[in-house]
């Protein structure tokens, strides 16, 4: 490991090493209490009853614990639908973003199409332009599709297709597959691989860890929208996980809201800690050194 | 971060053998097969919404009949009470956004950088936050972290400690600071990660040149670190003004809305009420389109200041 700001030999001798143990154990306890301390005021939070809640100084461990919170979050919200919906919105939103942006980031890379500068050159221009200022528009395009006239409220390809208009992943891709030297394609041509041919066989297999990253983009994209999903999906049926439990804050005791949100973040939690590895080598490294 | 920095491959131009135009068009067609789903996603949803806000802000709908009313719906937004509050409270809020929220990570990931152990562990718990749905985690804090009684965790702590409690989303004063501490809480764990990669790539030898020339640990971090990381570091403050100046469920989910007297209103939360509550699409259009000539103006600076700087 090369050095860094201070040299590892200055921590390892004398005052440094004390100095350098000391700092971590502060950082490792602040940290934990900074990041899972909240989360745990979360969990146990919701086991409360309502008067304990409001008990000043507030009781670190719950009394008499109410399961009964987690259960009435679980069934009044209908949980399980809004956790389905979000999944299928998901994977949808991945499906679609890999097939329709590699596809189009490997046309842009290796194919070379006329036009294809010009073209990539305004889907960038895109990245400039904040989602929000968009969503008027957007929002009345969706409800009557231009020539097709057609509504896409309340179906998920509302979040699907829109999805796959991202500049910022394309480039990605469309990066990675420039890294790819041109004369594997060259010879695979030659052995007669038509271009879908080489896309799936030599240049998939090649680009897994960009694929990776550009799938963690396209899950936690949909999993955090929140004002896109609230005005296409405005039926209860159809909703986002965190449009659910925005929609029944409002009458919902408190701690049930709680219970819910604990509810919704578990499936991510426990997705992210078996994949963290690969998801933090994705983000540091894979996607960003190229 | 090697791939926003680095020169595109270089590749022999063309190098295609010269074919016959039918070989041509027909790897035209193929190259364009492939696009063509993207190309469609783009152009009605990208594209075409970016055009038809312009025009709809310049429109009025009334029984589904629209008229041309030329500049009604920007003087109608402007002139909403509402509008220079927002504009102001989105200003405020990207500020502090920016002092906590760009400043913040970066010296996180120079402390974590330093450590050789429980840096996994570290890692993860700064990421941990970024994975939770939005709306969980700002119930979290509105209903626990910023109760203004001392039941709250938040004022739990400060009486713990002796110092003044909050009343938090309920004053108007703090009501910025508690969505920004929220906001970084939330946020802060991608930008993290990408500064950590960025400074795994400066060169040892760096410091080791600068602690020979007697520099201490702040001026290595102002000699070499900063000016190390120059591009990274103005990509990520870029981002994080552009995402910051969309504020929008902070205000909605912790403050209802607009706060304690508008103190929560930003420029987003404007356009959603216009656009879906007063049933004004187009002044929402025309406020889009105010917010996009912003930007774009912010944007048209930084560029020119920044291609200055990595000149010198």
């Amino acid at each position: 490991m090369s050095r860094t700001l201070i040299s590892q030999a200055q921590l390892q001798r004398g005052r440094g090493r004390v100095l350098y143990w000391l700092v971590l154990s502060v950082v490792v306890a602040v940290f934990t209490l900074v990041f899972i301390g909240p989360l745990y005021w979360m969990v146990t939070g919701a086991l409360k009853s309502g008067q304990e809640i409001a008990q000043t100084p507030p009781t670190i461990w719950p009394q008499d614990p109410q399961t009964q919170n987690y259960i009435d979050a679980w069934n009044n919200l209908a949980l399980g639908k809004l956790l389905f919906n979000t999944f299928y919105y998901a994977a949808g939103a991945v499906l679609f973003q890999l097939v329709l942006d590699t596809a189009a980031a490997y046309s842009l890379s290796k194919l070379r199409p006329v036009f294809g500068n010009a073209i990539l050159g305004l889907m960038l221009a895109t990245l400039m332009i904040p989602a929000m200022v968009l969503i008027v528009p957007q929002y009345v395009t969706v409800i009557d599709l231009p020539i097709l006239h057609i509504s896409l409220l309340d179906s998920p390809f509302a979040i699907w297709l829109p999805m796959v208009a991202n500049a910022f992943n394309i480039f990605l891709l469309k990066r990675f597959f420039d890294s790819i030297p041109d004369d594997i394609m060259a010879a695979a041509m030659m052995d007669g691989a038509s271009p879908l041919r080489t896309l799936w066989s030599i240049i998939l297999p090649m680009s897994r860890p960009i694929l990776g990253v550009v799938s963690i983009f396209a899950v936690t994209a949909v999993w955090k929208d929140f004002l896109w999903p609230k005005l296409v999906m405005p039926h209860p049926d159809t909703r986002t996980v965190s449009v659910g439990i925005y929609a029944f804050a409002g009458g919902t005791p408190q701690n049930v809201v709680i219970a819910a949100s604990v509810i919704a973040a578990i499936p991510t939690v426990i997705i992210f800690l078996i994949f963290q590895r690969n998801i933090m080598s994705g983000l540091t490294t894979g996607s960003l050194k190229g | 971060m090697a791939i926003l920095t680095a020169p595109a491959p270089t590749r022999p131009a063309a190098a295609a053998p010269p074919s016959k135009n039918g070989r041509k068009l027909r790897d035209n067609l193929t190259g364009h097969a492939f696009l063509i789903g993207a190309l469609l996603c783009f152009a009605l949803f990208m594209w075409y919404p970016m055009i038809r806000g312009v025009v709809m802000s310049f429109q009025r709908t009334r029984r589904g009949e629209t008229s041309w009313v030329g500049w009604d719906n920007y003087v109608r937004i402007v002139n909403d009470p509402s509008f220079w509050t927002a504009w102001k409270n989105t200003a405020y809020f990207t500020l502090l956004a920016l002092v906590l929220g760009f400043v913040g990570p970066f010296l996180v990931a120079i402390l974590l950088n330093e450590f050789r152990h429980a840096k996994g562990y570290l890692r993860i718990l700064v990421y941990l936050p970024v994975m939770l749905p939005p709306a969980s985690a700002l119930f979290l804090f509105k209903f626990y972290a910023y109760d203004p009684s001392e039941a709250g965790l938040f004022n739990a702590v400060l009486a713990g400690l002796g110092l003044p409690t909050s009343e938090w989303m309920q004053s108007p004063t703090m009501t910025m600071p508690a969505m920004v501490i929220a906001s970084t809480w939330m946020n802060m764990g991608g930008a993290v990660l990408i500064y950590l990669a960025a400074l795994q790539n400066i060169p040892g030898e760096l410091y080791e040149a600068a602690e020979l020339d007697g520099a201490g640990i702040l001026k290595r971090i102002w000699h070499v670190t900063i000016p190390q990381t120059k591009l990274i570091l103005a990509l990520l403050a870029m981002l994080q003004i552009v995402a910051t100046m969309q504020l929008f469920i902070e205000p909605l989910i912790l403050a209802n809305g607009a706060g304690t007297q508008d103190s929560a209103t930003s420029v987003v939360y404007l356009i959603y009420q216009h656009g879906f509550f007063q049933n004004d699409l187009n002044g929402a259009a025309a406020l889009g389109v105010i917010m996009l000539l912003v930007l774009a103006v912010f944007s048209a600076v930084y560029v020119r200041l920044s291609t200055r700087s990595s000149e010198d």
